[in-house]
């Protein structure tokens, strides 16, 4: 992220929104978590916790500006139905951002973030089978600005934020694996949010489009510079309480209230 | 002592790392930063959901490079084994250790204090470790003193089974071969001359262990060469086996029999008192030998040659001879100030003077256990000690082989 670019407010409040109004149009419920004063990354909510099923591990950050959000996110899963749940002292995890499913499997990101050992731990308190990925690339700093399963068995991913393992594992796991260019990559076209078969990105990819299309899912782009210079886009500003699009889990029951009406 | 050329660390790694290739990363990358390692334990998980656990031991020739080795596997979850320092308990009471003290094997050990590893001295199975400052040795229960501080518990103990030392092939690869009478004895003893010059010419001593059916079925003469040659360095045996070689360099007998018509003598019976009695007046061996009095033998080699040699007693000796050591105790603490830079021990027909001298020596030491009894070898190569060579045969006819062999390759 280029904290020296500033964020104009109303330009960011403005795309914010249509990123909001775009999901709610495709019928899925918004939950809003409100801000609070010296926390400017709590908008980037992915990086909240882990959701697995009515379970919230939340997360445990290396820098303390967003270690001091995690109370706040706490208190608004205790209070929505979730059991919340801690990883151990000195295991660092960066919640969805780091650890996404795809299908039966958790993949997961670290060195920059977050820990091998977390997401083993992870692993074994939900009962899945995790595959760590190194992100070799700093500018990729999370697993979900290069990684984005769009269903169990198809995702986006960018080639160059992984190392040769990385890509080996990847290719042999996902069946569908379509790579994301360098330039739509820097715009972080791997943040995106797979709601249905729809898949919200951040706008000029369209590269990434086209193959979205091509494979039978719907491409909305929504601009969302604002939230580039902090580091983030789509994917970044949203966390998915019933469970990812992509994992295989959130086909079988769920506590939560809230639920993704299919798009008509 | 024990060769350490190496730095080395246990890591752990548990998870699915072998789907996600972490595992392969991880080995990969010791290499290609110039380690090695030994996978010591690959446990896999059956289903896709279970987690696999290996146990990898990384080696490097410099604690610069292991550092750097295990700070760049660290990130892909290799992690140490030993996050700890060991723990010690002020001992309260003098000759016993505290409850819950750590209980020594035979094999190369290290504790780890402040942070580093450091090398257990004296390493002897069945004792405790008492830590004196950045030093740490085996002691055993006896030589406890009320405000020693003494190991306890598992934590921050690293042990290293000589197994995975050994790569060369020879004789003293296969441990676990059967024990019997009927093997091949030519490579048998090929190999143990071959073991004792290694050790000579690394500077090492070799330690023999004798019992008095050596000199009964004639063998005294070779272990004599055996001396001369410089091949024997030191010497554990009981009252019986000085008395009868004494004997035999007074009368000409051992137990009353005659070396040269095989037959007992007249009166033969009392050669060896008379020759207890003989040495008791004449004020023990070495002054018995320095006198002229004795002219020949194993003691009359060893005194000679300044070969050292520690004679215990036990509860059927006549006698006994002035140097024998009567306290049991007292036997053990002679014999341990024998061991360090001991490379080869050959024990030739005794069963006690072979168990109490193996229950003595770290496992990196080789042993060579000869006996007419299969079961005295075996109970040697079951004491745990995976570097003894067992052979079933009578003394003497194994030390002449010993001897010509030793001077066929000179």
């Amino acid at each position: 992220m280029n904290r020296s670019l500033g964020a104009v407010r109303d330009l960011a409040f403005r795309q914010w929104t249509k990123l909001r109004e775009t999901i709610q149009s495709l019928g899925a419920t918004v939950e809003i978590l409100p801000p609070q004063p010296g926390l400017p990354d709590l908008v980037f909510t992915a990086n909240a916790g882990l959701i697995f099923h009515d379970r919230f591990f939340s997360s445990r950050f290396k820098h303390d500006v967003r270690a001091r959000e995690s109370p706040h996110f706490d208190a608004w899963f205790a209070a929505n139905g979730f059991t919340v749940m801690h990883f151990p002292e000195n295991h660092y995890h960066e919640g969805a951002g780091d650890a996404l499913f795809c299908g039966e499997i958790l993949f997961a990101g670290y060195r920059t973030r977050s820990d091998v050992l977390s997401h083993q731990w992870l692993a074994e308190q939900c009962g899945v089978q995790c595959l760590p990925l190194e992100l070799v690339n700093p500018r990729f700093y999370h697993l979900d600005t290069c990684f984005c399963p769009l269903a169990p068995g198809i995702a986006l991913y960018h080639p160059d934020a992984f190392d040769t393992y990385g890509r080996r594992v990847l290719h042999t796991h996902v069946p569908t694996l379509i790579p994301v260019n360098d330039a739509e990559s820097l715009r972080f076209g791997c943040n995106a949010v797979a709601i249905g078969k729809t898949v919200i990105h951040n706008s000029g990819c369209p590269e990434l489009a086209r193959r979205i299309e091509e494979i039978g899912f719907r491409s909305v782009e929504v601009e969302l510079d604002e939230f580039l210079k902090a580091g983030g886009s789509a994917k970044c500003l949203t966390l998915r309480l019933d469970g990812e699009e992509a994992a295989s889990w959130r086909g079988h029951e769920t506590n939560h209230p809230e639920s993704t009406k299919p798009p008509g | 002592m024990a060769a350490k050329a190496h730095s080395v660390e246990h890591v752990v790694m548990t998870g699915h790392i072998v789907d996600s290739l972490l595992l392969s990363k991880v080995l990969d990358s010791i290499r290609s930063r110039g380690g090695k390692y030994h996978l010591h334990g690959l446990v896999l998980g059956e289903n896709p959901d279970d987690i696999s656990t290996a146990s990898i031991e990384v080696i490097a020739d410099t604690p610069d490079q292991l550092q750097a080795i295990l700070k760049e596997i660290h990130p892909h979850g290799a992690v140490p084994r030993h996050p700890h320092d060991v723990k010690t308990v002020v001992a309260d009471v003098d000759g016993a250790f505290p409850d819950g003290f750590y209980c020594s094997t035979n094999f190369r050990t290290e504790i780890r204090v402040h942070g580093k590893w450091i090398e257990v001295l004296d390493q002897e199975m069945d004792c405790g470790i008492r830590l004196d400052g950045e030093s740490a040795r085996c002691i055993p229960m006896t030589a406890v003193a009320k405000g020693d501080c003494i190991v306890v518990g598992q934590n921050g103990i690293r042990v290293f089974p000589p197994d995975a030392e050994i790569r060369r092939h020879e004789l003293f690869e296969f441990m676990a071969s059967p024990v019997s009478s009927e093997r091949p004895k030519g490579v048998s003893v090929r190999e143990i001359a071959a073991a004792m010059k290694r050790a000579k010419a690394a500077g090492e001593k070799v330690m023999a262990v004798l019992g008095p059916a050596v000199v009964h079925t004639g063998g005294g003469e070779h272990v004599v060469e055996l001396i001369r040659r410089g091949l024997i360095d030191v010497i554990f045996a009981g009252n019986a086996l000085a008395t009868h070689d004494l004997e035999q360099a007074l009368y000409g007998t051992s137990l009353g029999v005659s070396f040269d018509r095989g037959l007992p003598t007249s009166e033969g019976h009392e050669h060896h008192l008379r020759a207890i009695n003989s040495i008791r007046r004449w004020g023990g061996i070495a002054k018995a030998v320095e006198s002229g009095h004795v002219k020949s033998g194993i003691m009359h080699e060893a005194v000679k040659r300044k070969i050292p040699f520690v004679l215990c007693g036990s509860i059927r000796d006549d006698g006994p001879l002035p140097e024998v050591i009567t306290d049991i105790l007292a036997s053990q603490t002679e014999m341990r100030k024998h061991i360090p830079g001991t490379g080869f021990c050959l024990m030739v027909a005794t069963t006690l003077h072979s168990i109490a001298v193996g229950n003595l020596l770290p496992a990196w030491i080789k042993v060579a256990c000869v006996d007419i009894n299969p079961a005295t070898v075996t109970k040697l190569m079951d004491r745990g000690s995976s570097q003894t060579v067992g052979i079933v045969s009578d003394a003497e006819p194994f030390l002449r082989s010993l001897v010509a062999e030793i001077a066929k390759s000179s």
